[in-house]
């Protein structure tokens, strides 16, 4: 009985009107939670009920307290016939399990119906006590902290980053149960969102669980999503990586270096000394891994640099020792491997080394080796038991070992930027994984205030064999122990990973353009966020790939055959795309690519979204030069030469307009003569070598400088046309799906959320090209009215976009894009580019307290690595054995892989830099604060509604978060069957999605915040059946409720205000 | 291919003020996007007609999901689903409210009931203001009209509190209610020069010094009925016309004063008697509600035309309004002075409002 649940009902307004006789409403009201119901009194004849109910308090477990959500149904009492529901709120009380987090639910919090959508609103106070409870066998995580940020949470510090969790639930959908033959539309949309609301809940406690086990108390990076299924029934499942978080308790980040010079034993004994108890130790299976916690914080306390790499030397040379051989030792690594398993079946969430995050601390990300994915086709009317997850869990572990297996070819132990993604048509499933493979320092965890140190002090660092070792331990070949020579100013992170001789696509490599002595690739693909202290030339851009493919209408195995054999060519199309847009702007890099492929019956749809850069450290891109087939022609020729030119004319306008102008002339005289000749004659040869599938998507397409379009038939033609085609940004404007612009640093306070989404009927019979040019003004005319909406805020960047394709029913695409506009100063703009190198070294010093208590716990990475890696074609083909459906293809797409070499100057170029605008806030001081409106519960109060703010990004600019309160994930559905009345499909979707906001900003208000960070819509299923005048509409919102203070706010408040600033309500002011 | 779905929505509403006024005004959407065109935003912003479809389409959506909170101005401070900034509010409000003279000329004093609202078509026509456009404006009369109604307090501050508009609207609106509760008469070709502005400035007048409200501040009742007890007073000022000895008296106090000081003293000399039974009768037949109604128009006839006629400026109006009333004090056998003060208050400034062509 670890948990007494407590809610008090206060009162409700806005009530609609439920008797047409006397235009009012008798409501009362029901409380539920698990199977207990309390219910308050009748207000009679109001529509601004007033009840002030006692508590009900609710004796219940922790573990029901973190599966359930407390059901508040507000109802109109009827003497003569049934009751008559006015609507429901949930409330996830997740939040209130954590100390850290929200301590009390109170506010104003909308009534929703699924029919009628929100009706009024309820005032409630929801509180938990909770009872400590130690027990080593329990089924509860209460207390672990969820964050879909994917980044470390700002007001935290990682001390260890322990691996990858995931978990999988399956439920029958309460749509396709046979019950829902008689029953009404509202209560069948019900029973399915308390049924979503319930398996999130219990997915978020398993999570929690393995983090404890793992000896965690955070996930960072939590994503969850749902795939309905249909038929076969609804999957919930998430991922996200488990890290033990501190709070950083001293308040302005200014006061936080003195402590720099011996963090160690300050911070970390402390916490450690806090959590053995919580963690059961002896609980857990007796594995190196435990020793290896203890070996990396003995160091730190023993503060001596001999014993610390020695310790973990031990701890880690029976894992790690087979890898050792290098690159010539993955042959004999599958057998090991094998065996390496069985002994860590106990763990296998630790199974594979990845990492849902984006942004990583400084000095964490060594290298990035490219992007990797995967993906699968499967039939879900192949499932056994569609009741359980063990099938779905099988499909994910092929794909996931898939991913691990490609990391593994490019040389990398571990996978950044990770995310998985379905995409249901009928009973096909389209499963896929993507992330970018890389090599993580591990050295912060037995090495960190060391490593510090050395960086204040501005010295080269010296080697650490054993670490790299240890990192590397597989590959071992020389470029990887070479890079540990150069990490100390952070340049290290980006030389390649993978061994120069033995590259595992052909790729062309050239010296690093600045530090000059590694390799570095000469384009790179990554899906994390650029690294903050990547050095970029000029400015960024949003890159969409866009393309369609019809296929048959076909059943069963044969449309699954048919869209795997479609997979590959797609995914070589869009890349093949995604080069020559990167190409056309004269950039060499893309972050944040996400690569979403989506099914329908008769087409498959592909938009790949990235954010071009110019990387510094990268040779820049050559040209594209477009040769054609039949040269004997002369207007044909003509033709060819007015393309080139117009291409050519492109790529300089894009120069400008994105500020690329790298310094080359002169980083080739510093530069150390390059062997640039015998570079290529090697590149040449991968080149001609590849002929395996990899070769498909090889997009380097050998020479250098000209990339060469071949125009040998009117495809190729209209591909180059449509290339032309994508309009630029209108002046003001720059776009990006990454958190950060490069160049961008002044943002004001203004930022504005939004989604937008648009429905597309295609006509019938239309070709691969007709379909293309469609999609593609589609996402363009759709950018376009972006810019347009967003005028008023120029300059402005468009941050964060992030695009949904979807095919809801034949011959319809859906795109939904979610994204915020950021404004900034455009004063500022030049200058502080050019300040930031003198301005930034203090903030690098500033910094080094969350880099050196930054930990990685390694040991699932060095482990799992040791499986070698098979050939490439071979691992398509291998889980199909294992698995229980027919499985079609497992594509690894694997495409282009590419490493960078960064130049970090001595600056760091952080995302918080935007401090800088601090004194820009203080023109809008809205009102933030959050307003308590227990009192004033009368409609003409004038108390106005909190603000609060929701932003995609995992921080507001000029402010500072100082406290996280909890995770929101919600679920509604919208149902109506007089659509017509409602405004038709616009007017009913544009409803909902206000009512979505309006009900997420309404429970972070209740928890006592007022932003929403990293704020994702992750499903927006709309269907719609005119001839009825019905649609529904179902949505998947997440983020993180957040405490935010302006900075200019924090300036002028004492340290440790988080409850008074947050207290003082200037509600009020808006009025 | 078609569009089958577009929407945008914002955590903080967007909010075109341009396209709230063209929608305020009862554009079509397609006329809207005609308008803006024109207006050149599209090469301002780089955007396609196309563009701009869709960007008034969903503005207009949201100006129509929000309209029923304007409805309640209230509510539009309270309400969580859409998240505007006080100042954004304050302006939709505002707007909402705003009307057109060239309208509300057309419906002053009528009684706001369903039958005028059929005849919003031929208003419509008559002055080019869309039908829509008449609907929301009349619809916004009725409901502010039918909120104040049952109030108690002073009209204009009631209206202030509850609709959320500012100063002058409110005292627009105030006359608005005042008209159509007295229905007086505004229609008649003989008022068709006077302005909305007159009539408020006259209403404003009345509200002040005729109603209850005005003795009595602290009184509950409404500012809206004329005070009964006032009207009934007037009669007595009867006298000042049915007493022939009072009358003369009056004329030569008036004459004495006048003499020299105006170019249209014989004719005011000539008129005095009937322009003085023209006041006073208007006075003495306030208490019937008919005759409130043509207060206007007896004003008009029976005072303003015929001084129009002699060619009367506004200074000769205001001296002799000034020494008529102020001589009638020194009558010895007239004793209602308050009544006569508070009467003559208003029907000088009202008066020397609606003298002009």
């Amino acid at each position: 009985m670890p948990g007494k649940l407590k809610a008090k009902i206060v009162a409700g307004r806005h009530l609609p009107v439920m008797d047409r006789a006397s235009d009012l409403t008798d409501a009362f009201v029901e409380v539920k939670f698990g199977n207990t119901t309390f219910k308050t009194d009748v207000y009679p004849k109001s529509l601004n009920p007033q009840w002030n109910s006692e508590w009900f308090k609710f004796e219940v477990d922790d573990e029901d307290l973190q599966d359930e959500p407390l059901q508040i149904t507000v109802l109109d009492h009827d003497t003569y016939s049934a009751n008559d529901a006015i609507g429901k709120v949930y409330i996830d009380i997740d939040p209130l399990l954590c100390s850290e987090a929200a301590t009390v639910i109170s506010g104003w919090l909308p009534i929703y119906d699924t029919i009628h959508g929100i009706r009024g609103e309820i005032n409630v106070l929801v509180k938990v006590d909770l009872f400590n409870d130690l027990n080593r066998f329990r089924q509860s995580s209460c207390g672990v902290k969820f964050f879909c940020t994917t980044s470390i949470p700002r007001c935290y510090r990682a001390i260890m980053v322990h691996g990858f969790v995931e978990e999988l639930v399956v439920n029958e959908d309460p749509e396709y149960q046979w019950i829902d033959r008689i029953r009404t539309p509202r209560a069948s949309n019900e029973a399915r969102q308390r049924l979503i609301f319930l398996m999130s809940g219990e997915l978020q406690r398993k999570i929690g669980l393995k983090v404890l086990e793992m000896g965690g108390n955070a996930v960072v990076g939590y994503l969850q999503c749902f795939d309905l299924e249909g038929e076969s029934g609804l999957v919930v499942r998430a991922i996200g990586t488990a890290c033990t978080l501190e709070k950083i308790s001293t308040f302005p980040a200014t006061a936080t270096h003195p402590s720099n010079s011996s963090p160690s034993k300050d911070m970390k004994e402390p916490v450690f000394g806090e959590e053995a108890p919580g963690v059961p130790l002896s609980s857990g299976p007796p594995t190196p891994l435990r020793a290896q916690t203890f070996s990396s914080f003995s160091p730190s306390k023993s503060y001596s640099r001999q014993s610390s790499s020695s310790d973990t030397e031990l701890s880690l040379t029976p894992k790690t020792g087979m890898g050792s051989g290098g690159s010539a030792g993955k042959d004999a690594g599958p057998l090991k491997a094998l065996l390496k398993q069985q002994t860590q079946s106990a763990l296998e969430q630790r199974e594979y080394p990845f990492f849902t995050l984006t942004v990583f601390p400084p000095g964490f990300l060594l290298h990035v080796g490219g992007v990797v994915s995967a993906r699968s086709v499967k039939l879900l009317d192949r499932i056994h038991n569609p009741d359980e997850p063990e099938t779905r869990d099988a499909w994910w572990e092929e794909i996931r070992q898939e991913i691990k297996s490609h990391a593994k070819s490019l040389g990398c132990h571990a996978v950044v930027g990770y995310s998985e993604s379905t995409s249901i048509c009928e009973e096909v499933c389209i499963l896929s994984a993507s992330g970018t493979a890389a090599i993580l320092s591990s050295r912060f965890m037995q090495d960190g205030p060391l490593d510090t140190e050395l960086r204040l002090s501005q010295q080269p660092l010296c080697v650490f064999s054993t670490g790299s070792e240890r990192v590397e331990g597989d590959m071992g070949s020389s470029a990887s122990l070479g890079f540990e020579e150069v990490v100390s100013p952070g340049c290290g992170f980006c030389h390649i990973p993978y061994d120069e001789l033995n590259i595992p696509f052909p790729a062309q490599l050239t010296y690093c353009y600045c530090c000059r002595r590694y390799k570095v690739p000469d384009v790179l693909f990554t899906t994390i966020d650029l690294p903050t202290e990547a050095s970029v030339t000029g400015k960024g851009c949003l890159i969409q790939a866009r393309l369609c493919r019809t296929k048959k209408k076909a059943q069963g195995e044969v449309n699954a055959t048919a869209i795997s054999n479609l997979l590959p060519f797609l995914e070589y199309e869009l890349h093949t795309q995604l080069m020559n847009k990167l190409k056309l702007r004269g950039m060499n890099a893309l972050f944040g690519l996400r690569i979403q492929i989506s099914v329908g019956e008769t087409m498959l749809l592909g938009l790949a979204s990235a954010t071009g850069v110019y990387l510094t450290a990268l040779p820049s891109p050559g040209g594209i030069q477009i040769v054609g087939k039949t040269p004997s022609d002369i207007t044909y020729e003509q033709h060819i030469s007015n393309m080139q030119k117009k291409i050519n004319d492109t790529i300089t306008k894009n120069k400008e307009l994105y500020e690329i102008n790298p310094p080359e002339v002169v980083e080739e005289i510093i530069g150390s003569p390059i062997p640039e000749p015998r570079q290529r004659s090697r590149l040449f040869r991968s080149h001609s070598e590849s002929s395996d599938d990899v070769s498909e998507i090889d997009l380097s397409h050998g020479k250098k400088d000209a990339f060469v379009l071949e125009i040998d038939d009117t495809d190729a033609v209209e591909d180059i046309h449509a290339l032309l085609t994508d309009s630029p940004t209108p002046a003001g404007f720059y776009s990006c799906n990454t958190e950060i612009m490069p160049g961008i640093q002044n943002w004001t306070s203004a930022i504005q959320m939004f989604t937008s989404v648009r429905v597309f009927r295609l006509n019938a019979n239309l070709t691969n090209q007709g379909l293309n040019k469609i999609f593609s003004d589609l996402c363009e005319n759709l950018l376009k009215s972006l810019y347009f909406k967003l005028r008023s805020m120029v300059p402005c960047c468009l941050c964060h976009l992030n695009f949904t394709v979807a095919i809801p029913e034949d011959e319809l695409i859906q795109v939904a894009v979610t994204a915020v506009a950021l404004s900034f100063d455009k004063e500022q703009t030049l200058e502080n580019g050019k300040q930031s190198g003198e301005k930034t070294p203090i903030k690098a010093i500033t910094e080094n307290d969350e880099q050196l208590q930054f930990n990685l716990e390694l040991n699932a990475e060095t482990s799992s690595s040791s499986i070698s890696p098979k050939g490439l074609s071979e691992v398509g083909s291998h889980p199909s054995a294992r698995a229980p459906s027919v499985d079609y293809s497992s594509f690894a797409d694997r495409c282009s892989s590419w490493i960078e070499q960064l130049k970090l100057k001595a600056h760091t170029i952080r995302r918080g830099s935007v401090k800088t605008t601090s004194s820009m806030e203080k023109a809008s001081p809205l009102p933030e604060g959050r307003s308590r409106s227990l009192r004033s519960n009368r409609s003409y109060s004038g108390s106005s509604v909190a603000v609060v703010k929701m932003t995609p990004l995992s921080f507001i600019p000029g402010a500072k978060i100082i406290k996280y309160l909890g995770i929101i994930n919600m679920f509604f559905i919208r149902e109506t069957s007089s659509l017509r009345e409602e405004g038709g499909v616009s007017g009913f979707l544009h409803t909902f999605i206000a009512e979505v906001f309006a009900m997420v900003r309404a429970h972070v208000a209740a928890l006592g915040g007022n932003a929403v960070v990293s704020y994702s819509m992750k499903e927006c299923v709309f269907m719609e059946n005119p001839n009825k005048n019905q649609a529904q509409c179902l949505i998947n919102v997440s983020g993180d409720a957040v405490i935010f203070v302006r900075e200019s706010e924090l300036e002028l408040t004492s340290v440790q205000p988080q409850s008074a600033t947050t207290q003082t309500s200037n509600g009020g002011e808006g009025t | 291919m078609s569009v089958e779905l577009d929407v945008f929505v914002g955590n903080t509403t967007i909010m075109d003020k341009e396209v709230y006024q063209l929608w305020l005004n009862g554009y079509t959407v397609n006329d809207a996007v005609k308008v803006r065109i024109e207006g050149g935003v599209m090469e301002e912003c780089e955007a396609s007609a196309e563009v701009l479809l869709s960007d008034t389409m969903d503005q207009y959506r949201t100006f129509q999901m929000c309209e029923r909170l304007l409805h309640h101005p209230a509510k539009l401070a309270n309400q969580l689903l859409f998240q505007i900034p006080p100042d954004r509010q304050a302006m939709l409000i505002e707007r909402y409210y705003a009307f057109d003279d060239l309208f509300v000329r057309e419906v002053l004093g009528k009684k706001l009931s369903k039958g005028t609202k059929k005849d919003l078509d031929d208003v419509s026509t008559k002055t080019g203001i869309t039908l829509k456009s008449c609907r929301r404006q009349f619809d916004n009369f009725k409901r502010v009209f039918k909120v104040v109604e049952e109030l108690k307090g002073p009209l204009v501050e009631n209206i202030r509190q509850h609709f959320l508009l500012p100063d002058q609207l409110a005292r627009d609106y105030a006359a608005i209610v005042f008209f159509a509760n007295n229905r007086f008469e505004t229609g008649k070709k003989k008022l068709q020069y006077l302005t909305f502005q007159d009539f408020a400035f006259c209403a404003g007048q009345l509200i002040n010094n005729w109603t209850l409200g005005a003795v009595d501040n602290m009184m509950e009742d409404m500012d809206v009925d004329l005070d009964k007890e006032f009207l009934q007073d007037l009669k007595d000022l009867k006298i000042l016309i049915t007493d022939k000895d009072l009358l003369d008296q009056h004329k030569s106090l008036v004459c004495t004063a006048l003499r020299g000081k105006t170019n249209v003293y014989n004719e005011m000399e000539a008129n005095f008697k009937n322009l003085s039974r023209g006041l006073v009768n208007i006075a003495a037949k306030l208490i019937n509600a008919k005759d409130v109604r043509d207060f206007f128009i007896d004003l008009v006839e029976k005072f303003i035309e015929p001084c129009r006629s002699d060619k009367w400026t506004s200074i000769d109006m205001n001296l002799y309004l000034t020494h008529y009333t102020n001589s009638a004090h020194i009558l010895d056998t007239f004793k209602h002075h308050a009544v006569w003060t508070r009467y003559m208050g208003v029907i000088k400034s009202c008066i020397l409002r609606l003298y002009h062509d």
